[in-house]
């Protein structure tokens, strides 16, 4: 039977087992959008495509199914760039569909014309521009395909109004032929050897875990490989929830922001695993003095991965769970003649002492709300059980701090690209992935103002995300460099005049709270969190806190600012 | 250290946008690039020369290879390979000069493809060093016009 290519593109959904769309219509979509009422997608429209990609972002993130979006043409289109920039950068499976002027008027500076294809093409795994019906339904394989496989990342498809008009033969293809991709996943076996020959002669060793192991589900091989030899474990801010936040074993987030622990132990560490990482500067530090002592293990996924950053003497590409579980193959018969978790002993007390000398810490007030208190209130209210979202910011580093994630895919946040505005929409996507799970975006008063409209989205499709702002009226991170770098110069980065949030919640219909008391907080967080409303909680914290540790940019790992 | 990669990619039309951008994009220098298609239509040729140490060579090789357009990579400068470039020159030849460059033409093996009464337009093929020997020795007289075509190039036989 024929279809048209609105027709093809929806049934071609059908057959990913796609059921939850978020998107915007527009001109040249609106063809689509008329078929898209004769099937049973959940669509989500959004207030603005930028909330619309964080929102099947923060959905893919939480489901680890691929996020699907709609927007039109031309600024639909460039709206959406952010969006797809910050999946991107976390290795985040999406598949954006945009519109396009019809072919004819392509190149022709036409209405709401941009080249979406060349804009998107440094940001996104790989793009199409289908200007023939009949490769529709092959392009939406291979788009799928692309974007789950391997390293996952967003594929862009740019569809003409023409071709979503025109009729062709619908056949679905069972299999994508890419004979220029194919992604590698088992590790090579020699490689695994060499590793566990590694192991076995580390004296301190540290599992150094990332986004990768998220992605690749490997949390179990990975906690396993932790508790069976007893090696402490740190993570990379994407790599949250990948260990136990409750683990004796675990040390804390490593980098910029990381605990006192974790970077004296990769400081000191002569053998770093390290797990679906990538070595970002703000996990590291200045390279020069990063692990200077360790022979580095790394598991990734993507060749490019390896080498960029640091030196590496194991390099395995491969899918990290398999990698570990091969790992664990081979680490067996080792285990049963020695004791390896034995040798480490010595160096888990050596480690334990730095976390006990300088645990992550605040001066808690009576006259002011601490926003670390927050995060830790929160955290004993939800059991660590929540999904956590956050912006980007000061805000995102105290839930990166003080909230212990228990399990992957509770911790939500722009790591690559550092997007405010983010967790707001990714939060209502969480939320859509797991409507029974309780789902909190930690905000800034800056970041949540970014996304904000996407307010009536939640309210409208009755969604209870919780929206905490830790409300210093600054725009807090870059004020805290200003602070420390720049002679408390505190150029534009001052928001003195707070908007009304506990109105503006009402005025979208949703809930909203202002607390200001340290006494009150807790009152108001538990019936903000029991509601089963969208709810804005505006908490004004203390205005100059600094998130501490720091390791300012440029300085070694070991040089941190401790208060 | 200058390196010539071949590179084969799908013939399609943004596949050339997505190699350049990716080496601006990453700030990788291009010195050359040549394209165009093989015997089989669907895939094209590239072959790019670029600099830089072996790490950043490293990361160029794969990040090419990451992309999904691109179907393989070859660093010739691992394997035994023949370069060659090809130049145009319009040089400035009056009586005073022309059997000069006449000499110089022979000794490099180039062609004359086109004269005019004050012109010569010559034609050189060879590596890169004797196309820089060729073009040093006739700036002297004066050349109005080149245009070079990039390396390119091809494993020796085993």
């Amino acid at each position: 039977m024929k279809l048209n290519g609105a027709q093809i593109l929806l049934e071609s959904l059908k057959q990913e087992e796609v059921d939850t769309i978020f998107g915007f219509p527009g001109g040249s979509v609106i063809g689509l959008y008329h078929e898209l009422s004769n099937y049973s997608f959940h669509h989500y429209l959004v207030r603005h495509e930028q909330g619309g990609v964080h929102a099947a972002d923060g959905y893919a993130r939480a489901s680890g199914k691929p996020g699907v979006v709609f927007v039109t043409s031309g600024p639909g289109a460039t709206n959406t760039v952010t969006g797809i920039a910050t999946a991107f950068m976390d290795s985040v499976p999406l598949v954006i569909f945009t519109g396009q002027v019809p072919t004819p008027l392509i190149g022709n500076d036409a209405f709401q014309e941009v080249d979406i294809v060349g804009i998107s093409r440094p940001c996104t795994k790989h793009n199409y521009l289908v200007k023939d019906i009949k490769d529709l339904a092959k392009v939406v394989k291979e788009a799928f395909y692309i974007s789950r496989s391997g390293r996952p990342g967003p594929v862009l498809v740019d569809l003409p109004k023409d071709v979503l008009a025109a009729e062709y033969e619908f056949s679905y293809p069972k299999k994508a032929h890419l004979r220029s991709y194919n992604p590698n996943y088992d590790p090579n076996t020699k490689q695994v050897r060499k590793a566990v020959e590694l192991i076995t002669k580390a004296q301190r060793p540290l599992i150094f875990a990332g986004g990768g192991v998220v992605t690749s589900n490997a949390h179990e091989e990975l906690t396993w490989l932790a508790r069976e030899l007893q090696i402490p474990v740190t993570t990379s801010m994407m790599g949250l929830g990948s260990f136990p936040g409750n683990d004796d074993l675990w040390l804390g987030m490593l980098g910029m922001h990381g605990t006192y622990a974790a970077n004296m132990a990769v400081y000191h560490t002569d053998l770093m695993i390290s797990v679906g990482v990538r070595f970002d500067d703000r996990a590291t530090g200045k390279l020069e003095t990063f692990a200077p002592e360790a022979k580095l293990i790394h598991i990734d996924i993507d060749p490019t991965s390896i080498r960029k950053n640091v030196n590496v003497d194991i390099p395995i590409v491969a899918d990290c769970r398999r990698a570990l579980q091969a790992l664990r193959k081979e680490l067996t018969s080792t285990l049963q003649q020695e004791n390896l978790a034995e040798n480490f002993a010595s160096w888990r007390g050596r480690v334990k002492g730095w976390s006990e000398e300088y645990p992550l810490s605040y001066k808690p007030s009576e006259n002011s709300i601490k926003p670390q208190e927050v995060v830790e209130k929160l955290y004993e209210l939800t059991k660590g059980e929540a999904i956590i979202t956050t912006e980007v910011g000061q805000n995102q580093m105290w839930a990166a701090q003080h909230y212990l994630y228990h399990k992957p895919r509770t911790w939500i946040s722009s790591g690559g690209l550092g997007t405010m505005g983010y967790g707001f929409p990714a939060a209502i996507g969480a939320q859509i992935a797991y409507p029974d799970s309780l789902v909190v975006d930690i905000a800034g008063d800056g970041s949540i103002q970014m996304n904000i409209q996407e307010m009536a989205t939640a309210v409208c499709y009755g969604l209870p995300v919780k929206i905490i702002v830790l409300n210093n009226t600054y725009l807090g991170m870059v004020r805290q460099w200003q602070d420390l770098f720049y002679d408390k110069n505190y150029c534009a980065t001052c928001m003195e005049k707070r908007p009304d949030f506990v109105k503006l919640a009402e005025a979208y219909g949703a809930e909203g709270y202002f607390v200001d008391n340290p006494k009150d907080i807790d009152a108001v967080l538990k019936k903000a969190l029991e509601s089963k409303n969208t709810v804005i909680v505006d908490v004004a914290v203390e205005k100059e806190e600094n998130v501490y540790p720091m390791v300012p940019a440029g300085a070694g790992l070991n040089q941190m600012l401790l208060v | 250290m200058r390196r010539t990669l071949s590179v084969l990619v799908e013939n399609e039309p943004a596949v050339l946008s997505r190699v350049a951008g990716l080496f601006s994009g990453r700030g990788f220098n291009i010195e050359s690039l040549n394209v165009a298609p093989t015997l089989d239509r669907n895939v094209s040729l590239m072959t790019i020369q670029t600099d830089g140490d072996e790490q950043i060579v490293e990361q160029i090789i794969k990040q090419l290879r990451k992309l999904i357009t691109v179907i393989k990579v070859v660093d010739m400068n691992e394997v035994n390979c023949v370069e060659r470039e090809m130049v145009l020159l319009k040089v400035n030849a009056t009586e005073d000069f022309r059997a000069e460059i006449l000499r110089i033409v022979d000794i490099f093996r180039c062609k004359v493809v086109d004269v005019s009464p004050t012109e010569l337009c010559l034609e050189a093929t060879g590596d890169s060093s004797k196309l820089d020997a060729l073009i040093k020795l006739l700036q002297r007289f004066g050349i109005k016009e080149i245009a070079r075509t990039g390396v390119v190039a091809m494993r020796r036989g085993t």
